[in-house]
């Protein structure tokens, strides 16, 4: 039994839950093909839940700030890049790759810059002013939210927004009898490559390492003679830019996109960071490969039970490990 | 003219008044140790000089500067480092990432290094190892160690030798003498025995208030003061 435990430790421990939860559908959806694609999609949806859920797990880490508000980056993120995509359709539709990928550039780029600046904003304005105290950071994060949406509202409108696709990003793929969106490949390696990127940014960089110390306590950062106060500007801007980031990801992949988009994702995105464990990004790429595979695979086997899947995997991962599967050392 | 010196502080936690115009003066040089029963107030006098809870009145004067006011990281820029009762180690960082993190500039100095690894040896055996996993005596090792791999004038150390084994005790003990041959240390401690043996000067705080100054060899021969001032059983001073 300890044997057991020790080997699977070492195997990689609690980052092997998504590798058996793949196996298990493997075995109930029994037709490879479909699970392929499953898969597939459940890592890609994974990805871009992981980009819109890292800032939020960060910042909750570093500055103890519950951002309820926190999918209005998502949201704004969707729709500046639907609109930038709209506005360069002609590239988009062209068989030219360059100004395809020129299109999709820009309108990521500008949701990371939007996200920023409205991070910068919120957290100047809105959180600051109530730091150390969770219950008014909820009330008025919250409310942040509802004034993002009607934003969102008033300048989009309340009917579904048509996002337009890169033509080089549109279609499927065949691989071993079951066919991949081209988008879900793309989603997922972008995914992986800003998680590589944050990864090192933390591990291998003195910013990095002032991060995770101030994840840990942050009065002996202080202490040690670092402003913890810009270490926290830094990262909500980088994490609300992550969220817009995601939010332009999730746009291009659903296609159509409503202001109620925010809301939506705020669930999902709390359930993810809290699956995952606070503070840690390795956590929350956990929890959000999880989260989206079980929603993929329980959308094919019982789709009644998709939404619940992940408030019951939830229960059970915090009935186990309280913290979350990989929290931030505390 | 002392090192640091504290008039008429007072500090209010939440809404308790925890310190009531506490006043002293840390010369410069030697070990200035800080005693006083559970809960007097000593945690807090470290913490407020350090700038980490607010202080509604009083000043905090460091080499003749108020400091009083200044934000937490400037003090420590001043020169002046913390370790803190429950040591402050950041777990989830190996020992030398703790290390690096204490100094400014992100790079080590070859004599400070040598110098810590020749006071706590344990520190360079599990350099590379996540600073959770030491034992208490080690983090305990870390926390000082972080405090001196840059040059600092003062350092406020928080009741080192609580659960430590008393070997390592002593260890702690022949570190500390030898770091206050170039650094004035103003120690907190609850070991009567290890403070004596170590202080140059000292003061007892009581119920938020300083009860008493003087030399520590003084304080030292006085039983019937120390058990006034000291002793759990009895009330007021
Ligand atoms: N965070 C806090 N909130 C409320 N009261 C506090 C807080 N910290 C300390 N106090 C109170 O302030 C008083 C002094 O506490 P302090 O920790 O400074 O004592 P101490 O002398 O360090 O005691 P010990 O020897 O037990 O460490 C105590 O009465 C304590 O209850
Ligand atoms: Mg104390």
């Amino acid at each position: 039994m300890n044997t057991l435990g020790n080997m699977i430790e070492r195997a990689g421990g609690v980052f092997l839950l998504p590798v058996a939860i793949a196996i298990i559908a493997f075995v109930l959806i029994g037709a490879p093909s479909s699970w392929l694609t499953l898969t597939v999609a459940g890592l890609a949806m994974g990805m871009m839940l992981f980009l819109m859920a890292s800032g939020l797990s960060l910042v909750f880490g570093l500055m103890d700030v519950l951002n309820f508000g926190h999918s209005a980056f998502v949201s704004f993120g969707a729709f500046v890049a639907a609109s930038v995509l709209a506005y360069f359709g002609g590239w988009l539709g062209s068989d030219s790759i360059v100004l395809n990928v020129m299109a999709l550039v820009f309108a990521i780029a500008a949701a990371i810059v939007f996200g920023a600046a409205l991070g910068w904003f919120f957290e100047r304005v809105i959180v600051k002013p109530v730091y150390s105290d969770h219950l008014r950071q909820i009330l008025i994060t919250m409310g942040a939210l509802i004034v993002a949406e009607q934003l969102i509202l008033a300048t989009w409108g309340g009917t579904p927004t048509n996002v337009p696709r890169p033509h080089f990003l549109e279609g499927t793929i065949i691989v071993g009898g079951s066919s991949l969106e081209v988008y879900r490949l793309f989603a997922f390696i972008v995914g992986a490559v800003v998680y590589a990127g944050l990864y090192l940014l933390l591990n291998k960089t003195r910013i990095g390492l002032l991060i995770r110390a101030g994840v840990e306590n942050r009065e002996m950062v202080e202490a040690l003679g670092f402003k913890i106060d810009r270490l926290f500007i830094g990262v909500f801007m980088l994490g609300s830019a992550l969220a817009a980031m995601g939010g332009a990801m999730w746009a291009g992949y659903e296609t159509l996109i409503t202001p109620a988009l925010g809301a939506e994702m705020m669930v999902i995105v709390f359930i993810v960071v809290i699956i995952g464990g606070l503070g840690s990004i390795q956590g929350t790429l956990l929890g959000a490969i999880m989260v989206a595979l079980m929603q993929n695979y329980v959308g094919f086997l019982a789709p009644k039970l998709a939404l619940a899947s992940n408030m019951l995997l939830m229960m059970a991962i915090l009935l186990w490990r309280p913290y979350g599967l990989a929290p931030a050392v505390k | 003219m002392s090192l640091l010196s504290i008039k008429n502080m007072d500090v209010s936690i939440g809404q308790y008044s925890v310190l009531h115009g506490v006043t002293f003066d840390v010369p410069e040089g030697g070990v200035f140790v800080l005693l006083g029963r559970n809960g007097a107030g000593k945690t807090t006098t470290l913490r407020s000089i350090m700038g980490l809870w607010d202080r509604p009145a009083g000043s905090v004067t460091f080499r003749g500067e108020d400091i009083s006011s200044l934000h937490t990281s400037d003090i420590a820029r001043r020169g002046i480092a913390f370790v803190p009762e429950n040591m402050g180690i950041f777990g989830g960082l190996t020992v030398a990432e703790n290390m690096v993190l204490a100094t400014a500039s992100g790079k080590f100095d070859d004599t400070r290094l040598k110098r810590v690894y020749e006071l706590f040896p344990a520190l360079e055996q599990f350099w590379d190892k996540q600073a959770w996993s030491l034992s208490g005596g080690q983090k305990q090792m870390l926390a000082v160690a972080r405090a001196i791999i840059e040059p600092r004038d003062l350092i406020l150390i928080d009741e080192p030798t609580k659960g430590l084994a008393p070997s390592i005790i002593s260890a702690m003990g022949e570190a500390f003498r030898e770091i206050s041959e170039t650094t004035t240390i103003l120690l907190v401690e609850q070991n009567f025995a290890f403070a004596k043996s170590l202080g140059r000067d000292m003061a007892v705080i009581d119920d938020g208030q300083v009860v008493h100054t003087g030399a520590m060899a003084d304080f030292a021969a006085d039983t019937a003061l120390q058990d006034r001032l000291l002793s759990l059983s009895m009330e007021g001073a």
